[in-house]
This record gives C-alpha cells, structure tokens and sequence, in this order.
C-alpha cells in the first residue's frame, strides 16, 4: 500500500490545496486512487505537526456500521456533521469533490464566493459565473491546455479586501459528452475515474495542471467577467453587457453575497468596475480559444 | 483533561499561549457547538483579535460575519411580528435569543439562532395564530399525530414558518409542557413581562424569569443539543444581573415562586463549575434548598459534566454516549406521565427504524 492510500485510510491524509487544508479520510478504493492520479502535485503534510492548522476534516465512508460491504450508500461528513445526504457508493469520488467545494462555500465568510469558473492570463483573471449545462467547465478545460492558469473551476473566491481572486486549482470536474471532446483533443490531460449515473449525469475529474498548483498561492486582481453560453450551431461571439447587469447577475450565483452585507456589494462592485463584462455564445471550442487569447484584459 | 474550549472560555487556559494544533482543536469545538461567533466577542474582549493567527482568525470572522447577518435579520422578522401583534392588541413577550437580541443583552453577542420563540396566554393561543397565518405564517407539519400531539400536551403550537421569508416561529403559552411534573403557572410569568425598548407591542420576561426559563429549558426539558452554548448562555444572563441588588437572592425567592428551584440550582452550580461564573458562595449555599439527595446529585455531577462539554469526538469519553442517553430519557420521564410517554417514544422509535424520521 503507497504512504497516500495508508493515510487516506487511517487518521487522515493533509493536502494543501489554494490556502486551505483538508484531512480527507475514507474506506473507499475509489477515492484513494482518485486522489492518488488528480492530487499528485499538491503539497502534503503531517498531520502531528504542532504548527498546523487543518481547516477541513473531512471523511466519506459507508453509512452502514457494517461497512462498504453491506452498504451501498457513501456518507460525506464535515467533522461529524453531515451537510448532505448520502449517495450510491460508486460516486465515492465526486463526492468528494463537492464536499471540498461545500467546506468552502458554506464556512467562508471572509471572502466573496461566486458560483464561477475562473483562469488567469497575463496577471488578469476572467471570471465566468454560469449554470450547469452553459459549457464551463468544458471551455475551462480547454483553456487550461492553452495557456490560462487554472484559479478554479467551480468556486471564485475573492478576498473582501483586495478584491482580487484567491486560487483554489481544484480538478475541473467534465459531464457526460465532454468527457471524449476534451480526452480527444487533448490526449495528454490526466483523467480520475468516472463516476457514473449520478444526478449531473457521468462525472469525471481531469487532474489540474502543474503549474496552476505551483502557483496556488499567487492572488490577481480581475480583468472579466463573462458569461460564457454553449449552443449548437452559433458563431463564436463576445456581446458587451451592461455592468448593472453583471453586477446582479454575479451576485445571483454567489454563495454568500446577502450574507456578507454591504462589504459583499462593496466588493462586488470593485470587481465590476475594474473588469470587461461580456456574455459569450459559442458552439466550436477552436473558435472559443481563439476569442479569448485576442482579450485584452485589465484596460477598465 | 478539560475540553480546550471551556478552558478558554473559563479562563484556565491563556489564549496567548496557544499553538496552532490547539487553535485547531478549538476552533473544531466551538464550530460543533455553535460558539464559534461568541468566541469571537470573547477574544475581542479578552485578548486581541489582531494577534490570532491569520489561518485561525477566518473562522472567528465568518462566524461573526454570520451572527451579524442573523442579527440583521431578526430586527426585520421582528419588525414584521409586532406589527402582527399590533393588530392583535396585546404584546407577543419573545423568549431566549431572540430576546436577548432585542434586549441588546450580551448574551446574544455572536449567539446563533434559528427559530424565534414566542409566548402569549394559552387564552390567546389559536386567535394568535390565526393572525399569524393572515400575515403569512403557516403550520410546519400536515402530519395529524404531530398536531394533535402538540396541541394536546405540548406548551406551544407545532412551528409555524413564513411562506415567502422562510422565518420559522415557535408559538408557547408555557415554558415547560403542561403535563410535566414541575410546570409553572404561566400566568406568573406573563405578569411579569415587560415591553422591550424601542417596541411597544414587543415584550420579554423579566430579566430573573429569563434566568430560570434558560435554567429549566437546559437542566428540566432535556434540549441538550447545544448543552454548552445554553451554559455560556446562562453564565452570560447571570453576570449582566449581578449589579442587580440581591439579584441572588431574588432570583432563588422567584425560583422557588415558580416551583423551578432544582433547575436554578443546576444552573448556579454548572455554570460555577464549569464556566467558573463568579457567584457569591452564600447564594451557592442558599441555593442547596433545591438540592437533590447526594446520590442524586452525583449522579446528575456524572452525567451533566459529560453531556455540557462540546459535542465533539475529542470531549467524549467511554461514558458520554450514555450520559446523553440517560438524560434524555430523564427529559421525557419529567415532561410527562409514562402512560402519555411510552406510546409516543415507541412511535417515535418505530418512524425512526422504517427510516421515516432521524430525530
């Protein structure tokens, strides 16, 4: 048995992943070899360690006493607490991952969190809030292969103060066709096994690059915002929004703005002002590219 | 060993002098019992906020951040039930947080809630709730053993909540059930509430029945949940009444008025031990008249010192499981007769095996 499935199997493996720290703890293969292909470049460290502070403990194991081999339900808990119900065992590993998103959005308060994807070029970040099913994670994927720095696919996180976005280069989690496109295109990238049949259809995390992980801890202020819209059969297209509209509309996919108050629109409002606000409608992922490394970001 | 999070709260241990494993354990506990947005206030006040640790302080700040925005939201809930109870005419008196929040008490700093509590005469009952329901409010549960339960041997209606806001009200005419073994004249409480300021058809009990109801709801009707949050509660109601004159000594007369003076004697004593809540050893004494047997009073020593610690694996000895067990058949044994309770814990069971209900 490796020191990673030894750990996750008994008092816990830390993984620093953007600025937080997870002790994740299971029974379950599945995650253990999930976490061992798609966390291989993230720090660990040890958990007996005087000096350390683990934001998140957190555990995903068989509901039943009697373990996996009677129980087909997997249990996510947060120290105890268990946030949501528990799920068919086979998608053991992207419940982890939501569970990861979950600590963040549900104990943050310290900072804005939207419901976006968000990657960085030249220092700016573009930050692309947008419902299942709009195409973001797939036009994520892609343009972490092409240059972009992941920051994160599903969480935006941005410090109350500065404004500017915190990393948290989580594996980009792909749906059901996207899986092939992006494995296509793209044979290098690193894939997690399938969860099949959960409620968002397959699941499949592809490993984030190595040097987003490197870069965790390195902050950048924002240069757009854009709603991205996938739709068969459209051209490739930017459509300038108002920057009232923008403001609402990120704030409706974020997690935590009413309960931040004024410092929430405070923020908000920063990042707007500083950012280009587009919507973007697109159907060929070569065109989607290309519109986006001809973005000159940070001009507002 | 003491639980790290009643040291610091008790003062026995410095929070200066923590490291970063122990900020870690202490900031697990308070989380898992709901103090995270008290320790806040409590390091403000007692240390400073400016030397904890970066990776630490984000806690205590989202929780803050979160007991604020509930705070904000109760002034608008409140805001909308006295306007509820200015169309009834008679004052709605709110009980425990709630009321300590629109008592701007200190108690309520940084207090989480989720429900408002409210209490009327048992006269006034179904007219309240009828003006509750023209202003939005609307029973919780359709399930008939639920209401008729509540209705017939409860102390408050089954919760209401508001259809569009989502507020959810609890509605008492008593603080403790009608069938329980102790259950005070509610009258005697309702007479001595007063308007809350700022408010004229907001009221809250008086600042020594506020006392005795937290002490009857935490050490008579067995809510021990969040045992520790209602024993940091308590030591707070106590210690903002001390510049009362012979605060003490009224609160145990009032007490024992009530028929509540076991309870208000766990109270003075848990707190004493546990938060070390300074109390004058003369009330301490006075207030063994409401003293169980020494056998008893082990016993309760036994389970109480378990069950008030967090409800966090690193609090729980071999005998914890028990002790929430044990007092928690001890809250159902004093709310009501055995011929009303053993049907209705083997319902409870029965819904709770065929997966129908967790709780």
């Amino acid at each position: 048995m490796t020191d990673i499935a030894k750990r996750l199997t008994t008092d816990g493996l830390v993984l620093q992943v953007g600025s937080f720290k997870y002790s994740i703890q299971t029974q379950y293969r599945s995650i253990v070899a999930s976490i061992a292909i798609l966390y291989t470049d993230f720090e660990t460290l040890n958990k007996d360690d005087e000096n350390i502070f683990i934001d998140f403990y957190i555990s995903i194991e068989p509901t039943n006493i009697f373990g996996k081999f009677i129980s087909r339900q997997a249990q996510f808990r947060f120290d105890g607490f268990i946030p949501f119900n528990s799920l068919p065992c086979q998608h053991a590993p992207a419940i982890i991952e939501w569970g990861m998103n979950w600590c963040v959005s549900s104990q943050i308060n310290t900072h804005l969190i939207i419901h976006a994807a968000v990657i960085e070029k030249s220092g700016y970040a573009v930050v692309m809030p947008a419902p299942p099913g709009s195409g973001k994670s797939t036009l994520t994927a892609a343009l972490i292969q092409e240059g972009w720095r992941l920051l994160s696919d599903e969480l935006t996180i941005i410090d109350v103060e500065t404004a500017h976005v915190v990393p948290f280069p989580r594996p980009v989690s792909l749906k059901n066709l996207s899986i092939d496109i992006i494995k296509e295109r793209y044979p290098s990238v690193v894939f997690g096994p399938v969860s099949t049949d959960t409620s968002k259809g397959n699941v499949c995390h592809i490993k984030p690059p190595q040097l987003s992980v490197q870069q965790q801890f390195l902050e950048c202020p924002v240069g757009g915002v854009i709603f991205p819209k996938y739709e068969q059969g459209v051209s490739a297209e930017l459509i300038e929004i108002g920057k009232g509209q923008a403001l609402m509309d990120v704030a409706s996919n974020s997690f935590n703005y009413s309960r931040l108050g004024s410092a929430g629109f405070d923020v908000l409002h920063k990042v707007i002002d500083s950012a280009s606000c587009y919507q973007f409608q697109y159907s060929q992922l070569d065109d989607a590219i290309a519109i986006f490394s001809a973005l000159e970001l940070g001009r507002e | 060993m003491q639980a790290i999070l009643v040291a610091v709260l008790n003062g026995d241990q410095a929070v200066s002098d923590l490291t970063l494993s122990q900020w870690d354990l202490l900031i697990r506990q308070a989380r898992k019992s709901m103090l995270l947005g008290k320790l806040y206030y409590f390091i403000e006040d007692e240390f400073d906020l400016n030397k904890v640790p970066e990776s630490v302080l984000r806690y205590l700040q989202s929780a803050h951040v979160h007991s604020t925005k509930q705070y904000t939201d109760l002034l608008w809930e409140i805001k909308h039930l006295e306007k509820v109870a200015r169309q009834l005419g008679f004052p709605l008196v709110l009980l425990k947080g709630s009321a300590y929040a629109i008592a701007g008490l200190s108690a309520a700093r940084g207090r989480i809630f989720s429900d408002i509590d409210l209490m009327v005469d048992k006269k006034n009952i179904s007219l309240t709730e009828k003006q509750l329901m023209l202003n939005g409010w609307v029973s919780s549960s359709s399930d008939y053993y639920d209401q008729l339960y509540y209705r017939k041997w409860m102390h408050e209606i089954p919760p209401v909540h508001h259809v569009f806001r989502g507020s959810v009200l609890d509605v008492h005419h008593n603080i403790i059930p009608p069938t329980a073994k102790k259950s005070p004249d509610a009258s005697l409480l309702m007479a001595q509430s007063h308007p809350l300021e700022g408010y004229d058809f907001m009221s809250a009990l008086s600042p020594l029945d506020m006392i005795i109801h937290s002490a009857t709801h935490l050490f008579y009707d067995g809510e021990l949940d969040h045992g520790l949050r209602d024993l940091v509660d308590l030591d707070a109601l106590i210690q903002s009444n001390q510049a009362m004159l012979k605060f003490e000594e009224k609160l145990l007369l009032r007490a024992f008025e009530l028929g509540l003076q076991r309870p208000v004697f766990y109270a003075l004593r848990y707190t004493h031990l546990i938060l070390h809540t300074q109390i004058p050893s003369k009330v301490l004494q006075d207030s063994q008249r409401g003293v169980p047997n020494k056998a008893l009073l082990k016993l309760m020593d036994f389970l109480f010192l378990r069950v008030l610690m967090p409800d966090h694996p690193s609090c729980n000895d071999r005998w914890t499981g028990f002790a929430r067990w044990s007092l928690y058949m001890r809250s159902h044994w004093l709310r009501m007769p055995l011929s009303l309770l053993i049907p209705h814990l083997l319902r409870k069971s029965f819904l709770r095996l065929t997966g129908k209900e967790h709780h």
